[in-house]
C-alpha cells in the first residue's frame, strides 16, 4: 500500500530474558490514526520507545516510507519526520510558550544550529512558531513560561512542539493520561485534527477516546499483537473480548 | 610533582630499554601489581562515595596526601609505624564522620558544580592546614623494622620486602573490601542503598549513619593507601594531585560504583605505567590516558559500568 | 529562558567603558593588575558557555588556557616578538583542534564521568609539559617579547606598553561579551540552553546534541585560548601550573560567583575572587585556608544565596535566574524583545 508511513517488522526487545516486545508488526498510514492498546505492561510503551529510537531494537526493522531506522538515533529520526509526544510531558519548562514552539520549528529547520542566522530564516522560524500554537489552541499562551501552565496545556504544548517540528509520523503516549473531562475532550479535537496528511500512532488506556479516535486498533498483550484491525473488527474479536475489553462493552 | 611517587625506585636501571629478562619482567609485573594494589585502595573509596552517596569528592586526592603526612609525624611521634598505621586510619575515619557531618551531607543530591567547587574548597582547607601543621617540607618515613631488608632475586636485583608487604596487605584490604559488599548484611544494605534511596528509607535502614560510615570509610581507605606508601615513596605536598588524577582515571575505566571494576581500572593503571616507563620511556605518563581515551570510545560508561537503556 | 540577563551584561560593557579611563588616573600596578582580572575574566565567561549554558561542567579549561601560552611561547622566535597576527590565530587554532579531539571523547560521557575525563584529559596536557624536554620541563619557559601588532613595520598596538596592553584586553573582553550575547541569542545558543534544560526533548525535536555540545566546547576553547595567549604574553612566562586543573577549578568558582545563567557575571565573578585574594595576601600568610572556607561557604548558600547578593547589588534585574520562583506578574520578562514584539504584531 503506498500510503503506509511507518512500518515494524517483526520488531523485538529483550531485557535480559524477559522478551518486552516480541515479533511485532504493524503499519502506521498517512492520514489515520492507528491506536495501540492493552493491558499495563503489555510492551506499549517499550514498542513506542523502539519507534521513536529512544530505545534499540534487538531484532526486527522500522521501515518510515520504506527507509530503515534501526540503526538511527532519536535526533535523526526526528529530523527524519518522527515526531513523539512523551507519557510525561516532555517541555522546556523553564521557557516560554513561544520558545518551546520556537525551539520545534528551529530543530527542522535548515541550519538548527546557525550561529549567524539571517533575519529572514528567523522571522520564518518565528512565524512557523506562532502558527503552531495557535493551530494548538495556545495563540494567547505564548509568553507563559511553559512550567506555569496547566496541565493540559502543557500536554497541548507538546504536541504543538511534535508538529511544528514538521513530523509527518507522531508518536502519541497516552496523551490523555490525567486529562480533566474537559482537558480530554480539547485534546481529542486536537489529535483528531492533525491526521490529515500525517500518520498517528497513538497508545491510550480511555478507550472511550481509542474508539472516538482510532482508524485502527491494534491489541498488545504480552509483548505480542493479539489482534488489529478496524475498531468494529477488533470489538467484535471474541479473543480481544476475554483477553482485554472483558465482559463489558467498551463503547 | 613528578607524579606518584612510589614510581621512584631505586633499583638498578635496566641494560637498554625495549629488552627484559624473564627476571626483569618478573619485577616489574610486581612493581606494576603493586602500584596497582595501592590505586585501588583510593579508588575503591572514591568509587564508593560516587557510588553510594552520589558525591563527587575532588578532595580525595588530599586525604592520600594527609595519610602520608600522618605516617610520618605519628611515626615520628610513637616511634613505632604500625601505632602511626593505626592511629592514622582511626584520625582519617573520624575526620571522615565530621566532615560528612559538617559539610558532604549537605551535598547529596545536589548539582556535581556544587560539589566539585566545596570539594575544591576543601583541598585549600587541607593543603593549608597541611602547611601550618607538617610545613611544606619533603620527608621520608622508614619502613618498620621487621619489614627492612630486601628478597635477594639474582647477584644484582633484590626486591624490597615491605614492597611484597604492601603487596600482600592492599590485596587483603581488597578482599575484605569486596567480600564486605557483597557478602555482608551491611554490604547488602549499602548497595541497595545505591539502587534504589527510597526503598531504604522505606525499610527503616538508618541512611545517614550508611551514609556517615560510607564516607568515612572512603577517606580511611585514601589515608590507608598514603599511609602505607609512606615508607617506599617521599612524603610531600603535591602527592595528593598526582593521585587523584589517577584515581579518577581507574573510576573511569572501571566503572563508576564497581569495586570489582576499580580493581582491574588500578591494575590496567598500573601495569600500563610500569610497562610504559620500561617500554616507552618519552610517552610513559601519556599512554595511562590513550588507555582511557580507547575504553572511552569502546565503552564510554567504563569496562564494568552499567550501560544507559 | 530570556536573551541570558541582557541589562546584566549592558551593565558590565557601561563598566568597561568607565574603566578605560583606568591607566590615565592609576599606577601601573593597578593597570597590570585590572588587565589580569579581564583575561580571567574572559576566560571564565568562556568556560560559562559550557558550563552555565551548555549544563557541562568541564575541568580542563585550564590546561587550554596554559596551552595557548605555550603555543605563544614555543612559536615566538628567540629574539624578537612574535608577530600576533598570526601568532594568536595559530594559538587559538591549535587550541581549539585539541578542545575538539577531548570534547569528542569527553562528550561520550555524561555528568560525573564528563568531570572526571575532562580532569584526566587536562591533566595529560600537563603531564606532557611537565616531562617534555622541548617547553623546559617543570622550570617553564620565558616569552622575552612581548608579541607585536604591526601592518607594514607600523605597530599599531604596543604591547609591551602596558597601557595599551590594557586596552587591547579591555577590547576584547568587551568584544566577547558582545559575541556570547550574539551566539546565546542566536539559533545555536538557544539549541544550547535547551539541551541543558532538557536534553531528551532537545534530542526527539531533531537536534544533533553531540554536534551541539562539541561546538559549544571547542567555541568555548577557543575563547579560553584568547585569553591564556595574552595572559602569558603579560607574565612572559608559562610553566606546567598553568596547565594544572586547580586554575579550572578557579575558573568555575568565578563563573558560579558571577552567575552562571549570565554572560559577563563571570567577569565580575573574577573581579570579586581576585579582589578577595589580593585582600587576604596581604591580611594573612594563611590566605588560602581562608579562600577554601570562602568558597565552601559560598557553595553552601548558592546558589539561592548569591542570587539574592547579585540582586542587592545590581538591582532586580540582575537576577535572570530561570530557577527563581518569580510572581506571575514577572512572566513578560521571560520573553525576549523580539518575541513580545509578535505577539503585539
Amino acid at each position: 500500500m503506498p500510503d503506509i508511513a511507518l512500518r515494524a517488522e517483526n520488531l523485538e526487545r529483550r531485557f535480559g530474558g524477559l522478551r518486552a516486545v516480541a515479533g511485532v508488526s504493524l503499519d502506521v498510514r498517512r492520514g489515520e490514526i492507528h491506536a495501540v492498546i492493552g493491558p499495563n505492561g503489555a510492551g506499549k510503551s517499550t514498542l513506542i520507545n523502539l519507534l521513536s529510537g529512544d530505545l534499540a531494537v534487538t531484532a526486527g526493522d522500522i521501515l518510515l516510507d520504506g527507509r530503515s531506522l534501526r540503526r538511527l538515533g532519536p535526533d535523526r529520526r526526528g529530523r527524519l519526520g518522527i515526531g513523539r509526544a512523551y507519557q510525561k510531558t516532555t517541555i522546556f519548562g523553564a521557557s516560554s510558550a513561544f520558545e518551546n514552539a520556537r525551539l520545534a520549528v528551529q530543530a527542522r529547520a535548515g541550519r538548527p544550529l546557525a550561529l549567524w542566522p539571517r533575519r529572514r530564516a528567523e522571522q520564518a522560524t518565528d512565524g512557523l512558531a506562532e502558527a503552531a500554537l495557535a493551530a494548538a489552541g495556545l495563540a494567547a499562551r505564548g509568553g507563559i513560561r511553559a512550567d506555569r501552565l496547566s496541565h493540559g496545556e502543557q500536554r497541548q504544548l507538546e504536541i504543538a512542539m511534535v508538529v511544528a517540528g514538521g513530523a509527518h509520523v507522531l508518536l502519541l503516549d497516552e496523551p490523555l493520561a490525567g486529562m480533566g473531562t474537559e482537558e480530554a475532550r480539547t485534546i481529542t479535537a486536537l489529535i483528531r485534527s492533525l491526521k490529515a496528511g500525517r500518520a498517528v500512532l497513538l497508545v491510550e488506556h480511555d478507550m472511550d477516546a481509542v474508539f472516538a479516535l482510532a482508524d485502527r486498533l491494534t491489541v498488545m498483550a504480552d509483548g505480542r499483537v493479539i489482534a488489529s484491525g478496524s475498531p468494529q473488527e477488533v470489538r467484535r474479536d471474541q479473543h480481544v473480548r476475554t483477553a482485554y475489553l472483558g465482559h463489558g462493552d467498551p463503547g | 610533582m613528578g607524579g606518584p611517587p612510589q614510581r621512584e625506585t631505586p633499583r638498578p636501571l635496566l641494560p637498554g630499554h625495549g629488552s627484559m629478562d624473564l627476571q626483569t619482567f618478573a619485577v616489574q609485573l610486581l612493581n606494576g601489581v603493586q602500584y596497582g594494589l595501592v590505586l585501588f585502595l583510593v579508588a575503591s573509596g572514591l568509587t564508593l562515595i560516587f557510588g553510594i552517596l552520589g558525591v563527587i569528592n575532588l578532595a580525595h586526592g588530599a586525604f592520600y596526601m594527609l595519610g602520608a603526612y600522618l605516617a610520618y609525624w605519628l611515626t615520628a611521634a610513637t616511634g613505632s609505624f604500625w601505632l602511626a598505621l593505626a592511629g592514622g586510619v582511626a584520625i582519617a575515619f573520624c575526620l571522615g564522620l565530621a566532615l560528612e557531618q559538617l559539610l558532604v551531607r549537605r551535598l547529596y543530591g545536589r548539582d556535581h558544580l556544587t560539589q566539585v567547587l566545596m570539594s575544591y574548597g576543601l583541598i585549600l582547607v587541607i593543603d593549608e592546614a597541611r602547611q601550618i601543621l607538617f610545613g611544606k617540607d619533603v620527608h621520608s618515613v622508614a619502613a618498620p623494622a621487621l619489614l627492612a631488608g630486601g628478597i635477594r632475586l639474582t647477584d644484582l636485583q633484590t626486591y624490597p620486602v615491605y614492597r611484597l608487604a604492601v603487596c600482600i596487605f592492599c590485596l587483603l584490604v581488597a578482599v575484605g573490601v569486596f567480600l564486605l559488599i557483597h557478602r555482608t548484611r551491611i554490604g547488602m544494605i549499602v548497595r541497595a542503598g545505591a539502587e534504589n534511596r527510597e526503598m531504604t528509607r522505606a525499610l527503616g535502614i538508618p541512611f545517614d549513619t550508611v551514609n556517615r560510615t560510607v564516607f568515612a570509610a572512603g577517606i580511611a581507605l585514601a589515608a590507608l593507601a598514603g599511609l602505607v606508601v609512606a615508607p617506599i615513596s617521599t612524603v610531600f605536598p603535591g602527592m595528593g594531585d598526582g593521585m587523584l588524577i589517577l584515581s579518577f582515571v581507574v573510576v573511569v575505566l572501571g566503572g563508576i560504583g564497581s569495586v570489582a571494576g576499580a580493581a582491574i581500572g588500578a591494575l590496567l593503571v598500573g601495569l600500563t605505567d610500569t610497562f610504559g616507563k620500561v617500554f616507552f620511556p618519552s610517552l610513559s605518563s601519556m599512554l595511562i590516558y590513550v588507555v582511557m581515551a580507547l575504553v572511552l570510545i569502546w565503552r564510554p560508561t567504563g569496562i564494568l559500568g552499567r550501560r544507559e537503556a | 529562558m530570556t536573551a541570558p540577563a541582557d541589562r546584566h551584561s549592558w551593565l558590565v560593557l557601561a563598566l568597561l567603558l568607565v574603566l578605560a579611563a583606568l591607566p590615565l588616573l592609576a599606577p601601573g600596578y593597578y593597570v597590570q593588575f585590572a588587565t589580569k582580572i579581564l583575561l580571567m575574566g574572559i576566560a571564565a565567561m568562556a568556560l560559562n558557555l559550557v558550563v552555565g549554558f551548555g549544563g557541562l561542567v568541564s575541568l580542563c579549561h585550564g590546561a587550554f588556557f596554559g596551552l595557548a601560552g605555550y603555543v605563544l611561547a614555543l612559536t615566538a622566535p628567540r629574539y624578537d616578538p612574535a608577530a600576533l597576527w598570526w601568532s594568536l590565530p595559530f594559538a587559538v587554532a591549535a587550541v581549539a583542534l585539541v578542545a575538539l579531539v577531548i570534547g569528542a571523547l569527553s562528550l561520550r560521557t555524561r555528568g560525573l564521568y564528563f568531570i572526571m575525563v575532562t580532569l584526566a584529559f587536562g591533566e595529560m596536557l600537563f603531564y606532557l609539559f611537565q616531562d617534555a624536554g622541548f617547553a623546559g620541563g617543570s622550570d617553564g619557559t620565558f616569552i622575552h617579547y612581548k608579541p607585536e601588532l604591526a601592518v607594514a613595520g607600523l605597530t599599531l598596538v604596543d604591547l609591551e606598553a602596558p597601557a595599551q596592553f590594557f586596552w587591547l584586553v579591555l577590547a576584547l573582553a568587551a568584544g566577547v561579551i558582545l559575541l556570547l550575547r550574539h551566539l546565546l541569542a542566536a539559533p545555536f545558543g538557544r539549541a544550547l540552553r535547551a539541551a541543558r534544560d532538557n536534553e531528551r526533548r532537545a534530542r526527539a525535536l531533531g537536534f544533533p546534541i553531540y554536534r551541539l555540545q562539541l561546538g559549544a566546547f571547542v567555541l568555548s576553547g577557543a575563547l579560553t585560548a584568547l585569553a591564556g595567549y595574552f595572559a602569558a604574553a603579560q607574565f612572559g612566562f608559562v610553566a606546567p601550573q598553568m596547565l594544572g586543573w586547580h586554575l579550572s577549578a578557579i575558573l568555575l568558582v568565578m563563573v558560579v560567583l558571577g552567575g552562571l545563567r549570565t554572560v559577563a557575571g563571570p567577569l565580575l565573578g573574577a573581579a570579586a575572587l581576585m579582589g578577595l585574594e589580593e585582600v587576604l595576601k596581604l591580611a594573612t600568610e594563611h590566605w588560602k585556608l581562608v579562600e577554601g572556607l570562602a568558597i565552601i561557604g559560598i557553595v553552601l548558600v548558592s546558589p539561592a544565596g548569591l542570587r539574592r547578593l547579585a540582586t542587592a547589588a545590581f538591582g532586580a534585574s540582575a537576577s535572570g535566574g530561570e530557577h527563581l520562583a518569580a510572581p506571575p506578574r514577572s512572566t513578560a520578562e521571560d520573553t525576549t524583545a523580539t518575541d513580545r514584539s509578535i505577539r503585539h504584531a
